[in-house]
């Protein structure tokens, strides 16, 4: 990663030999705002929310997705708080994930595509039998979800994400995969869920 | 528990994806120039006096950083002074790269860019203008660049203005040298501002 997270922003520009006596800038906009660059939030959660949109629409959609939220969300920047970058981003991921489902008029069931990258396998096993059914969970319990078990957040981080509290959260997930065991009819999946 | 380990190596496995980052910055970026969103945009630029770092707002260039400087402080700062909507994106300096690639060439003797002056305001952006103005391969001293931006006794301020340069070498510093024909200063290195001197002949190679 080129970029550290920067915290605490030098006020200064640094091209400088000799300290400032007075301040260098005199035309400057007053503005309050010590966000860091946008590309510094891209470079350390891109990675997280392609893998979210993935979870929920499939490596295809997903791509295009990707590029939509972090255009979104440069659009709403200077009105950020600063607070939670990656739940700030992925609320507008999820958001995404949802046009995106409706403008296409089809059920996401893209989940079952088999992954470019590890290739085909050769069976499914009943892990990725069940993953593939999540495609087929409502939007909210399909994030909480994919949350949970694609990008590895704790509940009161799944709630920060799809505006919720912690125990709303954790319900989702349950509810989800309660779901996930109603649908699945195979011996294997009914083991894996117990 | 076993089914949520297994449930999280199949999510895993299906959603974990190499992410081009500099791909999706250059896309966002695009688009963000279109909608008049992108306000700093930066990137490397290769050069024989190191990896610069040049930086342009929608007004032009902005900041040419050298690759001594701290980056993340510096575009930091850009973000806080200027603008936080601010991404890795060659195609708004593509003119900046191209004249800078001819000037190291020999091949430019002057710099046809929009440059944004707000990082220096007053007294400095006055020096940094006439000193914009020096012809390739002239110099001109700490005291006549006083004189021109209208204060001769300030040479020390002038100096200091020229040290705190934002665009080095599109606005070249470089050609303001002590009166008895020192060096003096420069915020790239002493190696560099030779380096230019001898590039444009004022100094013998």
């Amino acid at each position: 990663m080129r970029f550290k997270q920067i915290v605490s922003v030098v006020g200064a520009v640094t091209c400088l030999t000799k300290p400032l006596r007075r301040p260098l800038n005199t035309q400057m906009p007053a503005t309050t705002s010590a966000l860091p660059p946008f590309q510094v939030l891209v470079e350390a959660h891109a990675r997280t929310v392609a893998a979210f949109l993935r979870g929920m629409l499939g490596p295809e959609d997903a791509e295009d997705a990707l590029q939509e939220t972090f255009l979104a969300a440069l659009r709403a920047y200077p009105r950020f708080d600063g607070a939670n970058p990656r739940a700030w981003l992925l609320t507008i991921a999820r958001r995404k994930a949802i046009d995106e489902s409706r403008s296409a008029k089809r059920r996401p069931t893209a989940l079952t595509e088999p992954d470019s990258i590890a290739g085909p396998p050769p069976a499914e096993a009943p892990a990725e039998e069940l993953w593939a059914a999540v495609g087929e969970l409502p939007p909210k319990q399909r994030a909480a979800v994919v949350l949970r078990f694609a990008v590895d957040l704790r509940y009161r981080e799944i709630g920060e994400a799809i505006d919720c509290s912690e125990a709303a959260a954790r319900r989702s997930v349950h509810e989800g995969i309660k779901s996930l065991r109603t649908r699945s009819r195979t011996t294997g999946l009914e083991e894996a869920l117990r | 528990m076993n089914e949520t380990i297994e449930l999280k190596r199949a999510a895993q496995a299906a959603t974990t994806v190499e992410v081009d980052i500099a791909g999706l910055s250059a896309q966002v970026a695009v688009r963000a120039a279109e909608e008049g969103i992108l306000d700093v945009a930066y990137c490397d630029i290769e050069s024989p006096v190191g990896t610069l770092l040049a930086v342009a707002t929608t007004e032009g260039l902005v900041q040419i950083g050298f690759p001594d400087q701290p980056r993340d402080e510096l575009l930091a700062a850009l973000a806080t002074r200027i603008s936080p909507r601010l991404l890795e994106a060659p195609a708004r300096l593509d003119p900046v790269r191209r004249q800078l690639d001819e000037y190291f060439d020999g091949r430019r003797r002057e710099f046809g860019l929009d440059v944004d002056w707000r990082l220096s305001g007053g007294f400095r952006q006055r020096v940094l203008r006439e000193t914009a103005r020096i012809p390739f391969g002239e110099t001109r001293s700490y005291m006549e660049m006083a004189a021109s931006a209208g204060s001769p006794r300030a040479h020390r301020a002038a100096g200091s203005a020229l040290g705190s340069n934002p665009i080095p070498i599109v606005v070249p510093c470089h050609r303001v040298l002590r009166a008895g024909g020192g060096l003096g200063g420069y915020a790239g290195g002493l190696q560099v501002k030779e380096k230019l001197l001898k590039l444009e002949g004022i100094l013998g190679s």
